[in-house]
């Protein structure tokens, strides 16, 4: 679907997950954050934050099958094939692009189009981090709440540790990429373009 | 065995019947205890045809309160010791019979199978405790068979888990007559072995001793490997930064308790447990951070341009 200059990207179902998503690792992160800074005395009770942590991670667990599905049965999982052509160049032209090019007159490398909805490195990111990071976090926080389930110990370290550091370590990285996410999402036609392109669907070409 | 298979028998008898703690209930009135949990006790001399009244050795008095919140409250004193015990004067030589000791009910027993009685017993065999006195350490030093309560198990404040734990080392740790009983040497108070440790107090309330002075084992409930005072964890680093050793064990512990109390998923995501320390590894604390502040100069830096590229 496209009308002058504009392509509806962003299907309902995938903002809807893209909403609930973003408000929950927002939480996570906030909730994640305090947990590991150990503050006893805050506003909100440290026994708190860790019961919204939970619930926060099983909404978001549970929508990352909407996710999974959405890419499962709708076209929109065309674009995340990866093409194997070129396929460290790529990504090193967009960054090229975006670290040199935008400010030297030089047009976008990889243009948005109805068959690209994602610049190359774009797309591996999200690959990166929607099929290995997210899972992984998934999978140790559901460790960290059924701990019968983790394995005892790996070369006398403790399998409990293991699981809370990978978990963190994962929470991390979604913190740095949605920082990144949301700076780079302002580099549109204008910076509060795709901002309004995930709410009403549409994106400016 | 032939003493253990009466043993079994009635302890089959007395689960058969469904008992539960009736034997204690009026203890002014139960065979042994009308002696055994009074300060004082009378009978009657048929030497010298008198009634006459003694102190009880105070090591033999038994609380009636803590017997009755115990694990085996349901036994009868019987059930254990010899049934020659209800007469008195007490036979002499009942003192030298061999008494049941707590594997020969709870190992090899699928009832008993999650508590892993035979790794803790493993376990108990490389301790210090076993090394040093072997045999004669017995699981009753610490668990006193009268009155244990699976206190990790029944409460959910980890204050108190950990008092009671505590309480366990310290009732020989603490007390020169009991400590000399098992090694037979004075030892200095436990205060000032832990001299060097900031704010003992706190530390005391709220971490069981066996965090430092075991080798931790996720599977099971409670390491029973005490490791010599050499070995015990002295850096602050290991619980504070670097490793969860803190609560690895009693996390998984408590996390399952509380879903056996509360099954339902609201339950479950209600449970409050948390991994402490383990998310503060230096190494990853410093990476993260360079990380952290390099993606933001990255951005400012690439935003100072496209603010400058716009106003040409």
């Amino acid at each position: 679907m496209s009308s002058e200059n504009k392509i509806y990207f962003y299907p309902l179902w995938l903002r809807i997950w893209h909403g609930i998503n973003a408000l929950g690792i927002i939480l996570l992160i906030i909730t994640g954050i305090s947990m590991n800074s150990g503050f006893e005395q805050s506003v909100i009770s440290f026994k708190l934050i860790i019961t919204v942590h939970n619930y926060a991670g099983v909404i978001v667990m549970l929508n990352y099958f909407l996710y999974l599905f959405g890419n499962l049965f709708t076209s929109n999982k065309k674009f995340y094939i990866v093409k194997p052509k070129n396929f460290l160049k790529r990504p090193m032209k967009q960054a090229y692009y975006y670290a040199w090019g935008m400010f030297h007159g030089m047009k976008s490398p990889y243009p948005l189009s109805e068959k690209r909805k994602f610049n190359p490195l774009q797309k591996y990111t999200y690959i990166a981090v929607m099929y290995f990071v997210v899972p992984l976090v998934i999978i140790t926080g559901i460790g960290l709440m059924f701990p019968e389930l983790i394995f005892n110990k790996i070369y006398n370290i403790s399998g409990v540790l293991i699981t809370a550091v990978t978990h963190s370590a994962m929470g991390f990285f979604i913190s740095i990429f949605l920082i990144i996410h949301l700076y780079i999402a302002s580099i549109g036609k204008s910076p509060l373009d795709n901002f309004r392109s995930i709410f009403n669907g549409w994106h400016h070409v | 065995m032939k003493y253990f298979t009466f043993l079994l028998l009635l302890i089959l008898l007395n689960l058969s019947f469904g008992a539960s703690g009736q034997y204690y209930d009026d203890p002014k009135n139960h065979d042994c205890l009308k002696c055994h949990s009074q300060q004082t006790y009378s009978f009657h001399n048929d030497m010298l045809d008198s009634e006459q009244k003694r102190l009880m050795n105070p090591y033999l008095i038994i609380d009636t309160i803590q017997l009755r919140n115990g694990v085996h409250h349901n036994f009868d004193c019987t059930d254990c010791h010899s049934y020659d015990y209800t007469t008195y004067p007490h036979i002499a030589t009942l003192k030298l019979e061999p008494m049941a000791t707590c594997l020969d009910c709870h190992a090899g027993d699928e009832s008993f199978a999650k508590y892993e009685f035979e790794k803790i017993d493993e376990e108990f065999q490389k301790s210090v405790h076993y090394k040093d006195y072997g045999d004669n350490f017995t699981c009753a030093k610490c668990h006193n068979q009268h009155y244990y309560s699976p206190s990790a198990r029944n409460s959910s404040s980890v204050v108190e888990i950990v008092e009671y734990s505590n309480k366990m080392c310290l009732s020989c740790h603490n007390d020169m007559k009991k400590f000399s009983l098992v090694s037979g040497e004075a030892k200095p108070t436990v205060v000032t072995i832990h001299d060097w440790l900031p704010n003992q107090e706190l530390h005391f309330q709220h971490v069981r001793c066996i965090e430092c002075h075991t080798a931790v084992e996720d599977d099971l409930m409670v390491s029973h490997n005490v490791l010599s005072k050499e070995n015990a964890v002295r850096r602050c680093a290991e619980c504070h930064s670097a490793n969860s050793m803190l609560k690895a064990s009693l996390y998984k512990y408590q996390n399952l308790q509380e879903r056996a109390e509360d099954g339902t998923v609201l339950g479950m995501l209600s449970n409050e447990n948390y991994v402490i320390g383990s998310h503060q590894i230096p190494i990853l604390k410093i990476i993260s951070l360079i990380i952290f502040f390099g993606t933001l100069a990255g951005i400012a830096i690439h935003l100072t341009f496209r603010i400058i590229i716009k106003k040409k």
